[in-house]
């Protein structure tokens, strides 16, 4: 179980989180929702150990992951020894690799070769349309397919947590929910997400629990369905 | 023969070659003073390219790395085997010196290697264009330190190293100082080789494409970084090294920013992330600067000119990121070490 108790962090002189808490269960799909600035990414980048320059630095409060203190975890090992990985906002992947290269490298720190040829699989079958692209440069890949692909690749790391940063960002409504079904499918096969969105009404339609942020601060929290008929949530993050 | 074993093979009948052509006389002082400037030029291209190249950070720092491998290899050198007015007399006599000067040179190698790790803690802490200020900043309090320690002679300089190379000529007569240039350059383009291709290196190209990516990808970009620097710093503490014993002499104004510049220009002119690249734009550089000595300081008015030409016309370089066997695929057979 993921633990965030009472964080505080920084950038610079600024303070972008002002000592938030909430948890994540095994084989729960949570999301934290809210708008530009909020806070969002800053949360996964915390959790996924990312420092500066780009990242946040903990100022106060702790990050536990099944009882350890990831504060203590350089973002190598969170990926190594603690099985979380990101799919970053903005994607991040190798663009002058082709997508087949770009799964592959995910498995740079593992050995177990066995299990990484069953992951292959699981993505391939997850997003057919990367087995089409297998051999294209992914910067030649369109929007969602690049999305597809941050998302393979997380998989590809080993991990049985995967934070995701707006997996909808620039996807056309239909492919977004094609990403959620393939989300939601990951999940039922006990992959636990955490997710960050801006879109509120997709991200409490496949999530179990959600979080509200609001200028660092958490505003609301509860099962998704009960977010969803909040008068207040509805007016803010679902257009009334 | 195996395929595995040609390399090694052609490599050895080279210098066999080279050796026999320095002993008819075919190949004289001069020439052979040309072919050891190259090698040297070889190392620091080929050196400052991992770090530039390969890791697309800018490190400006060459000279400062390689200066502190001179002046290291040079006072080891001089104490074990010159009676120096400061050192006293030699521990050892001389007729070992052939047998030492590998360790007098790995120790300019980590020596350099330190002070490159002392840089690098704190410039991997930024990102971009600090790695150059801090770099050039340190290549001035190398020097600067250099020149205000009276014991390797200040701003006067150093010497005594020619001691050491005669010792060894006394022992066996070859061209002892082309032979361990030829030594040097080939370990490291087979240490940067094996490096390049290794599991680090992977790590290391892709925190070139991409920091945060490879830092979620599971690559270690800190130690990383750190082992890459530390290696090509210390391999210009090894090229600092031999240039001292090939020259005889050291003073803090050989290595200056213009030494610097020098090792860029071999880089860009090469193609930043090819090993070929590097090796043939220092053998192409070292012969510009030879054949343009009679412009004098107007070499350094044609020597950058060419360089804008070249970024005009061609500016991934002479190689771009292609090596040698990207170009001719057969050689592939006879260097498997991937």
């Amino acid at each position: 179980m993921l633990s965030i108790t009472n964080l505080k962090v920084r950038y610079g002189n600024t303070e972008a989180l002002h000592g938030i808490s909430f948890t994540v269960k095994p084989g729960e799909i949570v999301t934290l929702i809210g708008a530009n600035g909020a806070g969002k990414t800053t949360t996964l980048l915390s959790i996924a150990r990312l420092g500066p320059p780009e990242g946040p630095k903990i100022v106060e409060g702790d990050i536990t992951y099944n009882g350890q203190s990831l504060l203590s975890v350089p973002p190598h090992e969170i990926v190594t020894k603690m099985r979380m990985a990101l799919a970053p906002e903005g994607r991040h992947i190798f663009g002058n690799l082709t997508v087949e290269e770009n799964l592959k490298l995910a498995t740079y720190a593992r050995k177990d070769h066995d299990a990484i040829k069953k992951d292959y699989d699981r993505v391939y079958k997850l997003f057919p349309r990367l087995v089409e692209r297998r051999k294209q440069r992914s910067e030649s890949l369109s929007g969602g397919e690049q999305q597809m692909l941050a998302v393979g690749r997380a998989l590809m790391t080993g991990a049985n947590f995967i934070m995701l940063d707006e997996p909808s960002m620039g996807l056309a409504p239909l492919l977004m929910y094609d990403m959620f079904r393939a989300l939601k499918e990951l999940n039922s096969q006990g992959m636990t997400l955490l997710l960050i969105e801006q879109n509120a009404r997709i991200a409490l339609q496949f999530a179990h629990r959600g979080y509200v942020l609001d200028t660092g601060a958490i505003v609301a929290q509860g099962n998704a369905k009960d977010l969803m008929d909040n008068p207040d949530v509805k007016k803010a993050y679902l257009g009334g | 023969m195996s395929p595995r074993l040609t390399t090694p093979a052609a490599l050895f009948a080279l210098l066999l070659g080279l050796m026999a052509l320095t002993q008819t006389g075919i190949l004289g002082q001069y020439e052979q003073t040309i072919l050891s400037t190259m090698g040297i030029y070889m190392i620091l291209a080929a050196s400052l390219n991992l770090v530039n190249g390969y890791m697309g950070e800018f490190s400006v720092g060459h000279a400062g790395f390689m200066a502190v491998g001179a002046y290291t290899s040079s006072v080891v050198g001089v104490y074990l085997f010159v009676p120096d007015p400061f050192f006293g007399q030699p521990l050892l006599p001389m007729d070992l010196a052939y047998l030492a000067f590998p360790l007098i040179l790995a120790a300019g190698f980590v020596a350099a290697a330190l002070v490159g790790l002392l840089v690098a803690i704190p410039s991997f802490k930024t990102r971009g264009d600090y790695l150059a200020v801090i770099t050039l900043a340190a290549g001035y309090i190398v020097k600067s330190a250099l020149e205000n320690i009276d014991v390797v002679g200040g701003p006067r300089g150093f010497m005594g190293m020619k001691k050491v190379v005669m010792g060894m000529e006394e022992m066996i007569s070859i061209p002892w100082m082309l032979i361990w240039i030829f030594i040097g350059v080939v370990f490291t383009v087979w240490i940067l080789r094996r490096f390049v291709y290794s599991t680090y290196g992977k790590g290391v190209m892709a925190i070139h494409q991409d920091e945060v990516a490879a830092e979620i990808m599971s690559v270690n970009t800190n130690k990383m970084k750190l082992v890459a620097f530390m290696l090509s710093s210390g391999l210009a503490g090894l090229a600092g090294g031999l240039y001292a014993y090939l020259i005889g002499f050291v003073n803090p104004a050989s290595f200056t920013i213009l030494r610097s510049t020098e090792c860029l220009v071999m880089v860009y002119l090469g193609g930043m992330g090819s090993l070929t690249g590097s090796i043939l734009a220092a053998a192409i550089f070292t012969l510009m600067l030879e054949f343009l000595k009679p412009l004098e300081q107007l070499k350094w008015v044609a020597i950058p000119m060419l360089l804008i030409v070249l970024m005009q016309f061609r500016p991934e370089g002479l190689m771009g990121n292609r090596e040698l066997s990207d170009i001719f695929p057969k050689l592939k057979r006879f260097y498997r070490f991937k």
